[in-house]
């Protein structure tokens, strides 16, 4: 596998960071400690020339411990790889380190991020909604929010 | 006498502006004609894509995805089937022809998406004839759309597997035509513009950007390309068979508006060359793979056998259940690298669908590539950066 030679380099530097290196279907991801994640991504992108953040986002794991995932997918253009990070994030605690310092491109995906998924991105530059109105309550992407919207009947049609 | 003072002025521009290409809202903050300040305000399309996705079967998620970027439908689809595909792991048990007509058709569409570009571009700067000529090429598409799949823009063709249905008798002669003729359409429309002394004036040096600037902000597609990077997702890392292609990346070093042009008419170029070869491969054969449990059965099995019609209620109702697991697939799409992240729990729906829309990712460099220019570059910046809100805002 052609990103190993990353992954070793990276659990070299960062060995007690790492939690689990997983393939599947020919890609790797790599999950990590949050507490560097800054570190950790400066490194892909200098050491690893993982240059471009292809994209930011997080999952809902609602009933697991951490809930949370900030998932990173990081594409190197000299190489042509990919390789995607993922960092735990704890429900008491919902917060991050942002990156947007490392890749400017993560400012929008990390408000968008904050926006639907209620992730705090701590050392953002600007930390607005983007895609929900300013005055919005909640956080639509989580599973305990309702498809059909806060405060309203669930739909008892079919949405097999 | 005029009254002398140092006070920005603060105008909002759209979401109701026609040179914005949709919903789109620009707070500027400018200094006489100079703007200092450029803010994007988006999210009036949102429709919550993601969060439906979430509950819907893996096929039902195919019509939303057309509504994305609805100028370019086809290559929305793509991403989104490659990623269940590549989830499923049946990429490569798609048959010969299923992935020639994707080629196909994907290539008509970066066709269509770049002739409204065009059209919209050159008309937001004071071409009109453009916008007309472009028009009535996208039609002729717009047509073949509807003989294929039935609609004009929503296509919904794709489907995970293989394709919705086979194509109809005569379109293949019909695009061979239209592809033949396309490079003279494009020596028309680079008859009215490139040598155009106000097209000039209004795209060369505008919105100018570099290639490490433009990788940090995440601009991919040809806005990266024009900045001197030679990246192309379907040379570096081709899907759907682009590797048996021959075709060229252009590419161009300035960076400014009217390299984003030059490369995008190359582009033009490019493709009707990929649909001349896809058509020459076009053999008959199946157009959907032998994977019985995830993969619809053909449509005259459906309504000719009880077999057939139970195998389709079967998949439909209920779905089908990709193992637990998480994968990314990223296409060049018209506008940039269009990606999909699925994470698939064991269970019918997907348990988590992100989009990567290039469209949202190439907006935010507008305010560096306006900030410091005159008002009139901003709807040439706009016009450039390609955007349709539909992605954007998803």
């Amino acid at each position: 596998m052609s990103d190993l030679a990353i992954v070793e380099k990276l659990k070299a530097k960062f060995s007690s960071e790492i939690l689990d290196v997983v393939e599947f279907r020919g890609e790797t991801t790599v999950t990590v400690n949050k507490e560097n994640i800054v570190d950790i991504c400066t490194f892909m992108r200098d050491s690893g020339g993982y240059n471009l953040l292809c994209d930011l986002c997080s999952v809902d794991y609602l009933g697991q411990a951490p809930r949370y995932m900030v998932v990173y997918n990081l594409y190197n253009i000299t190489t042509k790889e990919r390789i995607r990070l993922k960092a735990p994030v704890e429900e008491q605690d919902a917060q991050i380190a942002t990156v947007s310092t490392v890749w400017g491109t993560a400012n929008w995906m990390e408000r968008e991020c904050w926006d639907l998924m209620g992730i705090t991105f701590v050392g953002h530059p600007d930390p607005r909604r983007i895609l929900m109105p300013a005055d919005w309550v909640g956080h639509p992407l989580r599973k305990d929010y309702p498809v059909q919207g806060p405060d309203r009947e669930p739909y008892q049609g079919r949405l097999s | 006498m005029a009254v002398k003072s140092n006070e920005l002025m603060t105008i909002n521009m759209g979401p109701q502006h026609p040179s914005t290409h949709g919903v789109l809202q620009l707070i500027l903050e400018l200094d006489g004609e100079i703007v200092r300040k450029a803010t994007p305000h988006i999210g009036y399309l949102h429709r919550g894509v993601e969060k439906l996705s979430e509950h819907r079967t893996y096929h039902q998620v195919i019509p939303l995805t057309d509504r994305l970027d609805y100028l370019a439908p086809m290559s929305n689809n793509l991403g989104y089937v490659l990623a269940v595909e590549k989830l499923l792991g049946i990429t490569d048990q798609i048959p010969e022809r299923a992935k020639v007509v994707r080629v196909l058709l994907t290539e008509l569409t970066r066709l269509k998406s770049h002739l409204v570009w065009l059209a919209t571009h050159a008309l937001d700067i004071g071409a009109m004839t453009v916008f007309l000529y472009c028009f009535r090429e996208r039609e002729v598409i717009t047509d073949l759309y509807e003989k294929i799949s039935g609609a004009r823009m929503t296509s919904n063709y794709f489907r995970v597997g293989g394709l919705s249905a086979d194509l109809p008798a005569g379109v293949e002669q019909e695009m061979r035509e239209y592809a033949e003729g396309m490079p003279a359409h494009i020596d028309e429309y680079e008859g009215l513009l490139t040598g155009n002394r106000i097209w000039q004036k209004r795209t060369i040096g505008v919105g100018t950007i570099t290639a490490e600037a433009a990788i940090d902000i995440g601009i991919t597609g040809p806005g990266l390309r024009a900045s001197g990077v030679d990246w192309d997702l379907r040379r570096d890392n081709p899907y759907s068979g682009y590797e048996d292609y021959q075709f060229e990346v252009p590419v161009r070093q300035e960076g400014d508006t009217f390299a984003r042009y030059k490369v995008r008419l190359d582009e033009m170029r490019q493709s009707s060359l990929i649909i001349l070869q896809a058509l020459d491969k076009l053999k008959p054969g199946p157009i959907l793979a032998d994977c019985p449990k995830v993969v619809l059965p053909p449509k005259q099995d459906v309504v000719n056998t009880i077999e057939g019609l139970i195998h389709h209620f079967k998949i439909i109702t209920e779905g089908f259940k990709p193992e637990a697991g998480e994968v990314y697939q990223g296409i060049e799409a018209p506008k940039g690298e269009l990606g999909f992240y699925l994470v698939s729990d064991g269970s019918a729906h997907p348990y988590r669908m992100k989009v990567r829309p290039p469209s949202f990712i190439n907006l935010q460099g507008l305010p560096q590539m306006v900030e410091g220019r005159l008002l009139a570059d901003v709807i040439a910046v706009i016009g450039t950066l390609d955007i349709v809100l539909g992605e954007i805002d998803r």
